[in-house]
């Protein structure tokens, strides 16, 4: 029988929800299995309501589910949030059976503080003992979840009294349980996958492209982007500053670019809006540099731990004036990293800022991926003069008009040639000018760029037939959630394909005018209130999109969704 | 004297007279006396007539927006220590527009040197108040008089800048001498200078600096390791105007607190992503 399990844990901020999550994510992805794992919380340290749904399945998996098998709940207000997502021969976990509204047949009382607390000699592994439970139930082995404990747990004591407080859970429900659960899943040979979340790819990312600098202002949910790298200073020689605030790490990253190391910054929405200025300022001076911008849900604070992709024009137009850039947004884990490489490069290369325009629900999700392979990675820093070449040339000019506009770069003390720039329009030599030809010509090298980058754009991936009768057309991180929707209709033997864009801009155009000409109906799928990506179609090929299926509430599109939107617009 | 020519970068653009050409000489004496090459120097200033004077000498320059030449100044630093980096403000630009960035450098203490023309008004703009307009100042947009100015040498006291001087862009000779013990100071250096504009602020003149403006040095008194009589003497404004080092401070830097740059300047390490693949095990 092919494995989908869905597991949803829920408690308040503090009970080791988000623990629970990761610790089950990397159980299954070491027994050979496929995991998605999402993280839904409040902008909270206690209380209130968080949850994470742990989807494994034996094939690729990159979307959660509406439906829920196996509810833990380690408090009775999951009981009563989850309850209706229960399947009708799912199980909830619960420290009591009086907790469930309607159905308490499905509810198999664990006494998890009880044995938290007696047991295990800790009353905050009530979590462990849950998880202990969790093997029971699905029949997996133990020993997969004490091997995890011993990775993450670094202190003996605490490790010990978590290893017991599991096998105390194990335990209990092996002998309490009264049926067996419909689900049950054994352990498969390791096939050495890795689990992690967009944040996580991203850092990597950074890492293995060589950045050596980074400045940036704590916000989620890009914030563990910075923590992650921050903890590998000494082993990668970079440095990690954070700023006093966003225009400060943005004028930090732009200085250390061009005194000629690779560097970043990180951010969301309301981080970016400060950062505007020294986008535009690299775009000016022609100073490389990359933003990972997480998207959250805005105008102003918005909701802060939630998902949106409503700052895609925010990011196209970003900045009075005009010059290039580039805007990557990662479909999956994998392409938050190969993406996050290539923003490095592509930076480089045409001297211009990138930006890794993610969200809340790629940053926070964990999924099983396979292994990136370093030694495919390549760093081309672009046109770069060494010492040698820099002596031979008499006059160095930073802002050298060439027949693409890339100019070649040259830092400072490189060699005894000078370099100068500057944020007023300049003369080739980096030196402030007023006259019309000059401006004229400066602003041509620059926006020529443009055709060159075109060129390093990939096209969009299509999923499914080549034509068919409806696409659904995204961005960014919809791709798991959209792909599984198209599986879902292929199944009820509609025909639909999908374009997903992960490269956004420059915009490649010949894939999205040959399917608008080629499908019947076209829908764009987001998570914004606009339909942002389909206004940047309807700008790029003249078309429109026949529908846009759009969600503004800070949760992320389940595939179910989807094909509901899809069918309610009779595609 | 040395030989200042090598120096000498493109044709200033400032009012004739203005306090602007008394800080020109006194960056370039400064330099020449260090026998600092040019290659080796990079200036970092904002926006203002302060934001033009880079270009009018030779060093490596990056002519930042309004208030941000101190957070590029400091990743150029992290990047390449081996830089002697100089940032350069105006009041509005530097006590302004930046005074955030302003008073986290001195806070985390970065080995720069910071610069700023202050001449208590804004010239680019066309003679508005500035931050450190005098009290009751009338300006055009300050009809009713400036309000209270800030004190930049006090405020640099209070977040423990490590070399705090004033100096007179009309003593070329001290204001100089500042520079060079502002350069050669291990750790954030703050040097406001009182420079007059002969456009638009009539009130703090040449000859009204000259009638005020004393030496902390003439007379051996005065111990700028004394924090509270530093902050004693910046109080002093009016009548009489110290000049000279107020404050200074052996203090870490923060430079030397990153791992990364013990093994030399980041610009000369190497990218390498094979490293990298030991990291994911932590992912396993």
């Amino acid at each position: 029988m092919a494995v989908d399990l869905n597991i949803l844990i829920g408690g308040e901020a503090g009970q080791g929800v988000q623990s629970i999550g990761l610790i089950l994510s990397k159980v299954f992805t070491r027994g050979g299995y496929h995991v998605f794992t999402d993280q839904d919380y409040e902008s909270r340290i206690r209380g209130g309501h968080s949850f994470c749904r742990v989807r494994i399945k034996d094939t690729q998996v990159q979307a959660i589910s509406e439906s829920v098998d196996l509810l833990v709940a380690l408090n009775r207000e999951s009981v009563d949030l989850h309850e209706k997502e229960v399947v009708s021969t799912g199980l909830i976990i619960a420290e009591n059976d009086k907790y469930a509204g309607g159905d308490n047949k499905k509810i198999f009382v664990l006494p998890m503080s009880e044995l938290a607390k007696n047991k295990a000699g800790n009353p905050l592994t009530a979590n462990s003992v849950a998880l202990g439970a969790l093997m029971a139930i699905t029949g997996y082995e133990l020993e997969l979840l004490q091997n995890v404990f011993k990775d993450h747990f670094k202190d003996n004591h605490v490790l010990q009294q978590n290893i017991t407080a599991a096998v105390e859970g194990y335990t209990y429900t092996k002998n309490n349980v009264k049926s067996s659960f419909h689900h049950q899943v054994h352990a498969r040979e390791d096939t050495h996958k890795i689990v992690m979340d967009g944040n996580e790819a991203v850092a990597l990312g950074a890492l293995a492209a060589g950045c050596k600098f980074v400045s940036a202002y704590p916000m989620t949910p890009s914030t563990p982007v910075i923590e992650y790298m921050a903890s590998k200073e000494n082993e990668m020689g970079l440095a990690v500053i954070q700023a006093e605030d966003e225009i400060s790490a943005i004028n930090m990253t732009i200085g250390a670019a061009f005194a000629g190391v690779r560097s970043m910054t990180a951010t969301s929405g309301g981080g970016f809006c400060l950062m505007v200025e020294g986008f535009g300022l690299a775009g000016m001076t022609e100073t490389p540099i990359v933003i990972a911008y997480g998207q959250r849900p805005g105008p102003a604070i918005g909701l802060p731990t939630r998902m949106e992709q409503g700052d895609l024009q925010f990011v196209l137009r970003a900045s009075h004036g005009e010059f290039p850039r580039a805007v990557f947004a990662p479909g999956t884990i994998e392409e938050a990293f190969w993406l996050t490489v290539k923003a490095f490069n592509m930076a480089e290369k045409y001297q211009i800022p990138v930006v890794i325009l993610y969200d809340h629900y790629l940053a926070d999700s964990y999924n099983t991926v396979n292994r990136f392979d370093m030694t495919t990675v390549t760093i081309d820093r672009g046109l770069i003069l060494g010492s040698d070449e820099l002596n031979s040339i008499k006059d160095y000019k930073r802002h050298k008009i060439t027949p693409n506009g890339v100019s070649p770069r040259a830092f400072p003390l490189a060699g005894e040639p000078l370099v100068v720039t500057d944020s007023d329009e300049h003369n080739e030599a980096g030196h402030m000018i007023e006259d019309a030809e000059t401006r004229t010509l400066m602003m041509q090298k620059r926006m020529r760029k443009l055709f060159s980058l075109r060129q390093d754009i990939q096209p969009p991936k299509l999923y499914g037939p080549k034509n068919a009768g409806s696409t659904l057309i995204g961005w960014g991180s919809t791709f798991g959630p959209l792909k599984e929707a198209i599986d879902l209709l292929h199944h009820e033997n509609i025909s639909v394909n999908m374009v997903h864009y992960s490269e956004i801009w420059p915009f490649y155009k010949e894939t999205m005018v040959d399917i608008m000409a080629h499908s019947q109906h076209t829908f764009t799928v987001e998570n914004n209130f606009t339909g942002q990506f389909a206004d940047l179609i309807a700008q790029e090929t003249g078309n429109l999109v026949s529908g846009r299926i759009v969600k503004y509430d800070g949760r992320p599109f389940s595939p179910e969704y989807i094909v509901r939107e899809f069918n309610k617009m009779g595609g | 004297m040395e030989d200042k020519s090598i120096y000498t970068g493109i044709q200033p653009a400032w009012c004739p007279g203005c306090g602007n050409f008394g800080i020109l000489q006194a960056v370039q004496r400064a330099f020449a006396e260090l026998k600092i090459k040019p290659s080796r120097v990079l200036m970092v200033s904002g926006i203002g007539q302060s934001g033009k004077l880079p270009h009018y000498l030779k060093a490596n320059v990056f002519n930042e927006l309004h208030g941000r030449p101190i957070p590029a100044a400091i990743g150029a630093k992290i990047a390449n220590r081996e830089l002697v980096v100089i940032a350069v403000s105006g009041d509005g630009d530097g006590y302004g527009e930046g005074g955030n960035h302003w008073i986290h450098a001195m806070r985390r203490n970065h080995d720069i040197t910071y610069l700023v023309h202050n001449n208590q008004i804004y010239g680019l703009t066309k003679g508005q108040a500035s931050p450190s307009s005098d009290l009751g100042f009338v300006t055009k947009t300050t009809p009713d008089g400036a309000p209270l100015p800030i004190n930049p040498i006090a405020v640099a006291i209070s977040c423990e800048a490590s070399f705090v001087a004033r100096s007179f862009a009309g003593d070329v000779d001290h204001l100089s001498a500042m520079i060079k013990l502002g350069i050669s100071h291990k750790g954030f250096a703050l040097i406001d200078i009182l420079q007059p504009c002969v456009t638009f602020n009539h009130k703090n003149t040449y000859s009204w600096y000259r009638e005020r403006v004393y030496k902390l040095e003439d007379g051996g008194q005065y111990n700028p390791d004394d924090k509270m009589a530093a902050f004693s003497k910046s109080q002093e404004w009016g009548d009489r105007i110290p000049i000279g080092v107020i404050y200074r401070k052996v203090r870490p830097v923060y430079e030397d607190l990153l791992p990364a740059l013990k093994n030399g300047p980041l610009t000369r390490q190497k990218l390498d992503p094979l490293p990298v693949d030991r990291f994911l095990n932590e992912f396993a």
